[in-house]
């Protein structure tokens, strides 16, 4: 990210001292208004600094996105959760928005000026994972259909991959709402499921904008060989990795040597 | 379901019965998430509910715990239809809202399934009447862990942020890994800032929640 970012016009700063977003489905399950004034609190830190937030996550943009509409629009949650961060010099003005990478890249950058910072199209067949919390609750996001979406097709395709098809592309990773540590087996259930139907359609790799749906599917081809001994050997990609490799970048550069799944198979074909 | 009315005549009382056809789903023994996030296995509900059994005022409860829309529910199933979770498990999304409408306040925050939601929305976005179950399921959890019933791998998660500021803090590997890549060792979250994580505790402070997860303070 911190490479791709300013080849695409985007200067990124870092907000010291965030913290967890908090977790959306994890700490809405504990207690609201704790989850409420932690998200406050990092909203805080980025309109000290006067600029939009952007993350590579769908469960941290969940959190942020969610905790900015109600407190822009509920005084009373606003004024409570206030009356906490003034303790600390800090308040939640309500003068920023939250935006999902992937909202920044198709909104802002636009599909063709990613089109013109191709350098190295990519003749791979990618199995599209939109995840949930980028998408849904459609009434928080103005991301359209959760239904059948296309724009992160578009983005994957303007790289010159193709997006392919498969059996309940729209279904959840299964890491989300506090599930992955709480029932880690039923979790990794659902994950490979989808793999299963990826594997099916046969794919080079798959792409994902979302780093908790990643680290499901990518470490978590790890767990499913160690724990009901399935191989699928699927290279997980998180979509601004592919964007750097159709922009030329190293792999190194993006990280992709740590993947849990090696990706060697699809370095070998651009 | 059906209801019997019946008179009595010396004491001029109505005792309201509720018999529930297919209610034990788990083989004959329901398994229960008790008082101190353990389970237990129990023997199934008898067949006959009275009516004073109940918490009639339980979904107002779920209503003011977050689960707004939960009476609107008419329990057409569209939402266990949907549910992934559901396709895999024993947990029913339809089953748990009506189980919550009706007052079964105990069975309902006890129930180990309401702790397999992912919250993928995906009820919440099909549902004809706006129930939002997605909300509701979020609102039980609160009410059970305020009862005390939470599991102990979640009061672990909540034990991360409460220490180090991440559900999931970083680890000697991905240090590791971020020196490889030309970052610094800490991100320039809590991790690098002490004053950053001692302000996240301190709120948590005060929402009571270390009290509500059962944090011990080193």
């Amino acid at each position: 990210m911190r490479n791709v970012a300013p080849k695409l016009g985007i200067e990124l700063i870092d907000m010291e001292g965030a913290s967890c977003c908090p977790a959306p489905g994890v700490f809405k399950s504990f207690d609201q208004p704790t989850w409420l004034a932690l998200a406050a609190r990092n909203l805080s830190i980025a309109e000290a600094e006067g600029v939009d937030i952007t993350t590579l996550c769908s469960g941290c943009y969940g959190t942020l996105k969610d905790a900015n509409i109600v407190l822009k629009e509920d005084s009373a949650k606003r004024e409570s959760v206030n009356a906490i961060l003034h303790e600390f010099k800090k308040e939640f003005q309500g003068n920023i928005e939250v935006k999902h990478f992937v909202e920044v890249l198709y909104n802002n950058v636009g599909v063709e000026k990613l089109k013109n910072l191709v350098k190295k199209p990519l003749p791979l067949t990618v199995a599209v994972h939109y995840g949930c919390h980028l998408l849904k609750p459609t009434k928080f996001r103005k991301v359209g259909s959760s239904e059948r979406p296309k724009f992160l097709d578009e983005l994957v395709e303007v790289l010159g991959a193709k997006s392919i098809p498969y059996k309940d592309k729209m279904m959840c990773c299964g890491a989300g709402g506090g599930v992955k540590a709480a029932t880690p087996d039923t979790s990794l259930d659902m994950a490979k499921e989808k793999l299963q139907n990826i594997k099916n359609v046969g794919v080079d790799c798959m792409v994902t904008p979302c780093a908790f749906c990643h680290l499901q599917y990518d470490r978590g081809q790890v767990d499913i060989q160690n724990k009901f001994g399935i191989v699928f050997n699927i290279p997980v990609l998180h979509y601004v990795q592919l964007l750097g490799l159709a922009m030329g970048f190293q792999p190194e550069k993006l990280g992709l040597r740590n993947n849990a799944v090696s990706v060697e198979s699809i370095l070998q074909k651009i | 379901m059906c209801f019997n009315l019946a008179l009595n005549a010396e004491k001029k009382v109505y005792k309201c019965s509720i018999s529930l056809l297919c209610f034990s789903k788990h083989h004959n023994l329901l398994t229960l998430l008790n008082a101190n996030g353990g389970l237990e296995t129990t023997e199934p509900q008898k067949k006959v509910i009275r009516l004073d059994e109940l918490d009639v005022g339980f979904a107002e409860a779920v209503a003011k715990a977050g689960g707004e829309k939960i009476n609107l529910c008419i329990q057409c199933g569209t939402c266990t239809a949907s549910c992934p979770m559901g396709r895999r498990t024993a947990f029913r999304t339809r089953q748990l809202i009506r189980r919550a409408l009706l007052g079964f306040r105990d069975e309902v925050l006890s129930d180990k399934d309401l702790w397999l939601c992912t919250t993928c929305y995906t009820c919440l976005e099909r549902c004809p009447r706006g129930v939002d179950p997605t909300d509701v399921i979020l609102a039980l959890r609160t009410m059970a862990v305020k009862s005390g019933r939470m599991l102990d791998r979640h009061k672990i998660v909540a034990g991360f942020v409460l220490g180090q500021g991440h559900a999931i803090p970083i680890d000697e590997t991905n240090r590791k890994v971020r020196v490889s890549l030309g970052l610094k060792e800490f991100p320039p979250t809590t991790h690098s800032h002490k004053d950053a994580l001692a302000e996240v505790q301190q709120i948590a402070k005060k929402m009571g929640f270390d009290k509500l997860v059962g944090y011990e303070w080193k």
